[in-house]
């Protein structure tokens, strides 16, 4: 089974973004990066399908430079070799831009299984997999938690809303997004560290896949989110915030 | 029609009637007119009841073959639908099942769907979250294609029914089996629920601020302290560190107890729309620019860890 795991490389979760000069982006400068979370765990669901039925991993991922950090991370938790699409201008790419891009370096390699994420935690759109799906005209199921080999192809546990799941069954090559939690995820190791410098990480740009830039959907600014409520912020040291909450509760909002 | 086309979900009504406020608001800017559409008999529920101006039209989309739930087989019959009628916007309620298949149904017309849309602005522009709730970015569709957008529960509030007569217009795609190329099994629950959070007056709920399981404990102190049901945000089940069913958000349990008390949760929209229609809402986080903020009543910026027994303690002494 040749599986193919598309990831992104995203704002470590407690980075402090602020909105840059221009006002359509972030600032970029001295952030830290890491691998996009449901990303994480469709690699792992990946490796682990690999593990049961043999076969190949190959980890895709489109942006800059800095995204080969994130890359080598998924050479050494096993996956075999990687291709990255090198690209300055992913934050112009509407999704279904990024999905062209995904997708043209996709197909040649003629995939069985295609999974990704089920959203990035930066723009948190949750299609780019979809996308990709009709974009390679195969079959697709979202928010999966388990994949299952079967005789004539998946068996998959897709999450519903309210703590509901249904079990979908899909011919392959199919792509699937997943969600986190299904399965623990696995750290690298010092020997996986050393056998991922080895590995073949191919580069292509997106003019080598044919791919531009055009785009139906235009982010045109960003701004700090607008207060829903008026929050009161408590002051003082955790002793005296405290005490303070608990006589806010009791006298002024009066829930306890 | 040139118009605006909004979604209905059967058995979805509270979110599809807020998808019906947001196209009605687009209405206002567009000057365009709005009619619906849904998969369902004319007599089903999501056709019968209203909610407010009812559309002059309403698109009851039936086969056989879209009985079941299936991202092809919806794709297909909305994008026969979509191409006969050419509105300039198509509005969707953000649910499970339109993540599955508006991407893919929008792809098909070379279009991109926004989605998880919190707001309308004039342009029209549409408002949506980034970096988890951090950030809001503005999106403009461009070029001539029929625009796709889906709206968050609960952004906008459904109108109140008004008088009116929708003429009812079904529709039957042309489809064949072969269109389909999955098989979905029924729904099922999950792990039996024991613990009904949906009836707790009290909850204290725990987040990935917590660090790790050693340190649950003492937030299980400040839930005694409280009288209060433990909950968590998913990355805390994810881990196994609480058992699913004490999970709150969009893919655990939705609750509204008097007061919520939130412990180093960031507040990502999955979450904050488990529990936002709680009375009362305190956030305790050491990042104050934290989402969770902006729908707190009470907010202590600062460290979980020392501010957690502080309040234990201050809830004891009040007690006694």
């Amino acid at each position: 089974m040749k599986i193919i795991v598309a990831i992104k490389q995203v704002p470590e979760r407690d980075a402090q973004v602020r909105i840059d000069a221009a006002g359509k982006w972030i600032d970029e400068s001295g952030l830290q990066w890491a691998l996009n979370e449901s990303d994480a765990y469709a690699l792992e669901e990946a490796l682990q399908l690999k593990e049961k039925n043999g076969g190949e991993v190959v980890v895709v991922s489109a942006g800059p430079e800095r995204v080969g950090t994130t890359i080598r991370e998924a050479l050494a938790k096993g996956a075999d070799r990687a291709i990255h699409i090198d690209c300055d201008d992913l934050g112009s790419r509407d999704a279904l831009g990024v999905a062209r891009l995904l997708a043209a370096a996709m197909k040649p390699e003629n995939p069985d299984l295609v999974l990704t994420g089920l959203q990035s935690e930066d723009l948190g759109l949750g299609q780019t997999g979809v996308i990709v799906a009709e974009l390679l005209g195969l079959p697709h199921a979202t928010l999966i938690l388990q994949v299952e080999k079967t005789e004539t192809g998946l068996k998959v546990k897709r999450e519903l809303e309210e703590g509901w799941f249904q079990s979908i069954e899909l011919p392959t090559p199919a792509v699937l997004t997943i969600q986190s939690g299904g399965n623990k995820l696995r750290y690298a190791t010092l020997m996986g560290i050393k056998k991922a410098k080895t590995k073949e990480v191919r580069r292509v740009t997106a003019s080598e896949l044919g791919v531009d830039g055009a785009q139906v959907v235009v982010l045109e600014r960003i701004a700090l989110p607008q207060k829903q409520k008026s929050t009161q912020m408590l002051p003082g040291n955790a002793k005296e915030a405290a005490a303070t909450l608990v006589e806010k509760l009791k006298f002024e909002a009066r829930v306890l | 029609m040139s118009g605006i086309l909004v979604i209905q979900e059967a058995g979805r009504n509270r979110i599809s009637f807020e998808a019906l406020a947001a196209g009605s608001a687009l209405v206002e800017l567009t000057g365009l007119s709005l009619e619906t559409a849904a998969i369902g008999d004319p007599n089903s529920n999501v056709f019968v009841e209203t909610s407010g101006t009812p559309p002059a039209v309403a698109h009851a989309i039936q086969h056989h073959l879209l009985e079941t739930y299936t991202s092809d087989g919806y794709v297909h019959a909305f994008e026969q639908l979509i191409r006969k009628l050419d509105p300039s916007y198509i509005v969707f309620p953000h649910t499970y099942q339109t993540r599955d298949y508006a991407p893919r149904l929008a792809t098909r017309f070379g279009q991109v769907l926004t989605s998880d849309v919190t707001a309308i602005e004039a342009g029209p522009a549409f408002v949506r979250q980034l970096f988890q709730g951090k950030m809001t970015g503005n999106y403009r569709h461009q070029g001539d294609g029929p625009c796709f957008i889906s709206i968050q529960a609960g952004a906008f509030r459904a109108n109140p029914p008004q008088e009116g007569k929708t003429t009812i217009l079904p529709f039957e795609p042309q489809m064949t089996d072969d269109v389909i190329r999955t098989s979905p099994g029924a729904p099922f629950r999950g792990a039996a629920q024991t613990v009904d959070l949906g009836s707790a007056q009290l909850i204290v709920a725990v987040g990935r601020g917590i660090k790790d399981a050693d340190n649950l404990p003492m937030v299980q102190e400040l839930a005694t302290a409280l009288g209060a049901e433990i909950a968590a945000s998913r990355p805390i089940c994810d881990n196994g560190w609480l058992p699913m069913e004490r999970q709150v958000g969009s893919s655990g349990q939705t609750v509204a107890p008097k007061l919520y008390l939130a412990v180093g949760i960031s507040g990502a929209i999955q979450h904050l729309v488990g529990m936002k229609g709680s009375q009362c809402i305190v956030a305790i986080n050491k990042d104050p620019e934290a989402p969770i903020f902006e729908v707190a009543d009470y907010g202590i910026a600062g460290d979980l860890f020392e501010v957690v027994p502080a309040l234990t303690e201050a809830i004891k002494a009040a007690g006694q």
